[in-house]
């Protein structure tokens, strides 16, 4: 009987060992690094006027906008 | 918020690699690492010798951020995908999984080791400090954070590769493409950001009814 139990909890240690770990499904993980901090975070007026210099410069590079000035 | 993209236009680009100096010498991109290159097919056959541009498209559903094993890639309010340099193992799974073969992998010691991963940042740095020695150091220039584009885009002498958001650059194309009546089609565009041609004329509206 004692030798049956011990049979019993060794094939059920060793199955559980072969169990597989829950993985998460991909994509569902995320980014854990550093956070990539705004460089307007501190002086919040500043984002307007850069925004503003980003765009000027993405349509500065339509030549016939640049021509037809 | 804008949604940052590259174009290039394969009418107008003349090969002259001025994008792949100007990404090297604005982000100090050290040897045997291209962050940018211009590629050319039929090369030497006239009127069918195309070049393109390549480099990161910081693509909608970036297929490197989903083979990451240790998820280093983040993106920006942006649009802009990039990568923490602390956290890459250099695994190479991302070079793999990049269409457009954008991640670089410097030799990193003897046996073909690998360093850590280098990719095109759209000059918009990396999760250091905006602007610090740190960040140039690791990921070049924050050309953003100081309200500029790309430093390829801005170089190009022909206007072929054009940066910026989405639908400012696809207006400029379309225009373009409307005014020399060819070459409405854009490589890249369809794998990096899904089916659309910023090429195409805007479908008709329906006629408004009551």
């Amino acid at each position: 009987m004692k030798a049956l139990l011990l049979i019993v909890l060794a094939a059920s240690l060793g199955l559980a060992a072969c169990a597989d770990r829950d993985e998460p499904a991909a994509g569902s993980r995320s980014y854990q690094g550093k956070p990539d901090a705004h460089s307007w975070d501190n002086v919040p007026q500043e984002r307007a006027s850069l925004e503003a210099r980003l765009k000027l410069r993405q349509l500065a590079q339509d030549e016939q906008r640049r021509i037809s000035q | 918020m804008a949604r940052m993209k590259f174009l290039c236009d394969a009418e107008r680009c003349i090969e002259c690699n001025g994008c792949v100096t100007a990404c090297k010498n604005e982000n100090e991109v050290p040897w045997g690492v291209n962050r940018r290159r211009v590629v050319t097919i039929n090369d030497g056959v006239v009127g069918a010798e195309k070049s393109i541009s390549v480099a990161c498209m910081h693509c909608s559903d970036a297929p490197c951020m989903a083979v990451c094993p240790v998820d280093c890639f983040y993106r920006t309010d942006d649009g802009v995908v990039l990568h923490d340099k602390d956290l890459c193992i250099g695994c190479g799974y991302c070079f793999y999984a990049c269409p457009f073969g954008a991640p670089q992998f410097p030799s990193a010691g003897a046996f073909g080791l690998r360093g850590k991963m280098d990719k095109c940042t759209f000059c918009a740095g990396g999760p250091e400090p905006d602007r610090s020695e740190a960040e140039f150091k690791k990921y070049g220039r924050n050309r953003l954070a100081e309200g500029k584009l790309p430093a390829c885009a801005e170089m190009c002498s022909t206007k072929a590769l054009l940066g910026g958001d989405g639908d400012v650059i696809a207006d400029i194309y379309r225009e373009r493409v409307t005014r020399r009546g060819k070459g409405a089609e854009v490589w890249g565009w369809g794998t990096a950001y899904g089916p659309g041609n910023p090429g195409a004329k805007a479908p008709p509206q329906p006629p408004a009814t009551r």
